[in-house]
């Protein structure tokens, strides 16, 4: 019994060391989201609680865009909804490792699956496949999730200080390009990406908000076309 | 709309549920069972969702663009380093300093 105690333990440390190198990359970013929330009218308590209960930090920033120029509700959900799409493809890959587990694990875990989570995880994962592997995801999703919730803080609390003039907020756009550029793999993700972002710009008069859904939706139907026409299959998702 | 305390609520619990069985889903489901064009179309989603949140940041309002607008600079500069390089820090760095010069400077 000991002797599985301190596998264990190693298993989560690990995860939690692991993943240090990530928190200097999201810190940032918890702060910008705890300042800019605040800056657009939304009480702390509430930007706190985004942080603590949505966790999903482009969601985030997209809910409180929206918030701030008075976007209904419902269009808000289903806009973090489509933002999160993204969450179901880690989940497909992190799957087969996940099936034999009871919902005791499966409730935190699936809480904790966060891009950055994600990414260090599912590497473990194909690296070893262990019963310890558990205690490593959760080590590394509590890390982030810990410092997602101090970095809001030190927003919500040392915001003020950073001048409007900054433009903070224009860090996201920069963190998508960042994180775009790899997904630029195949003509389809060109074709969706160029045309998800034409329309945005052109739909951004929509209605309620509606632009963002309306050119995500178009771009998809678009580039599953174009990825029906292209020969190669190279890439599947993992499943 | 003007958002009192409940609309916040709403927006937090709902988009949490939301996130949360988006995350849960194929812990509990097969993901052998999903149709293979929803697939192919999943695959596509970053890269929708992405761009359809960077563009109307770095082009703004099309009926009010100039060249010289500050956000389109600092984020082609961003865009071009994000392709070459691949670096999420230089390019969210070199990015935000560009536009604090560019805002001194065309302001």
């Amino acid at each position: 019994m000991d002797v599985r105690f301190a596998d264990r333990r190693r298993a989560f440390l690990e995860g939690v060391r692991d993943q240090l190198p990530l928190v200097l990359g999201v810190a940032p970013f918890g702060a910008i989201f705890g300042a800019l929330s605040i800056s657009v009218g939304i009480p702390p308590i509430e930007t706190q609680a985004l942080s603590l209960l949505l966790f999903a930090g482009s969601a985030q920033f997209i809910a409180v865009s929206l918030i701030a120029v008075g976007t209904p509700v419902l269009i808000v959900l289903v806009t973090v909804a489509i933002v999160n799409l993204r969450h179901l493809l880690y989940s497909i890959a992190i799957s087969p490792y996940m099936q034999s587990l009871g919902l005791r694990w499966k409730i935190p875990l699936a809480w904790l699956l966060t891009d950055e989570a994600f990414a260090i995880a599912s590497l473990r994962y194909h690296q070893t496949d262990t019963e310890q592997d558990h205690w490593y995801f959760l080590g590394t999703g509590l890390t982030l999730w810990g410092s997602w919730q101090v970095s809001t803080f030190l927003g919500i609390t040392a915001g003020a200080l950073i001048p409007t003039s900054w433009q903070l907020e224009f860090a996201l756009p920069l963190t998508f390009m960042a994180i775009l550029a790899p997904n630029l793999t195949s003509r389809a993700a060109w074709v969706t990406a160029l045309t998800a972002g034409a329309l945005a710009v052109l739909l951004a008069d929509l209605p309620l908000s509606t632009g963002l859904l309306a050119s995500v939706l178009v771009a998809l139907v678009l580039g599953t076309w174009v990825q029906g026409l292209e020969t190669d299959s190279g890439q599947q998702v993992n499943s | 709309m003007s958002y009192d305390r409940i609309d916040y609520w709403v927006v937090i619990l709902g988009g949490m549920l939301v996130t949360y069985f988006t995350r849960l889903s194929f812990f509990t489901l097969d993901p052998g069972r999903l149709p293979h064009a929803v697939r192919r179309a999943l695959r596509l989603v970053p890269a929708a969702v992405l761009a359809a949140i960077i563009t109307p940041a770095w082009i703004g309002d099309p009926g009010a663009f100039t060249w010289s607008r500050p956000q389109f600079l600092a984020g082609s500069l961003a865009a071009l380093i994000a392709w070459r390089t691949k670096n999420t820090w230089l390019t969210i760095s070199v990015g935000f300093a560009a536009l604090l010069v560019l805002n001194t400077i065309l302001s």
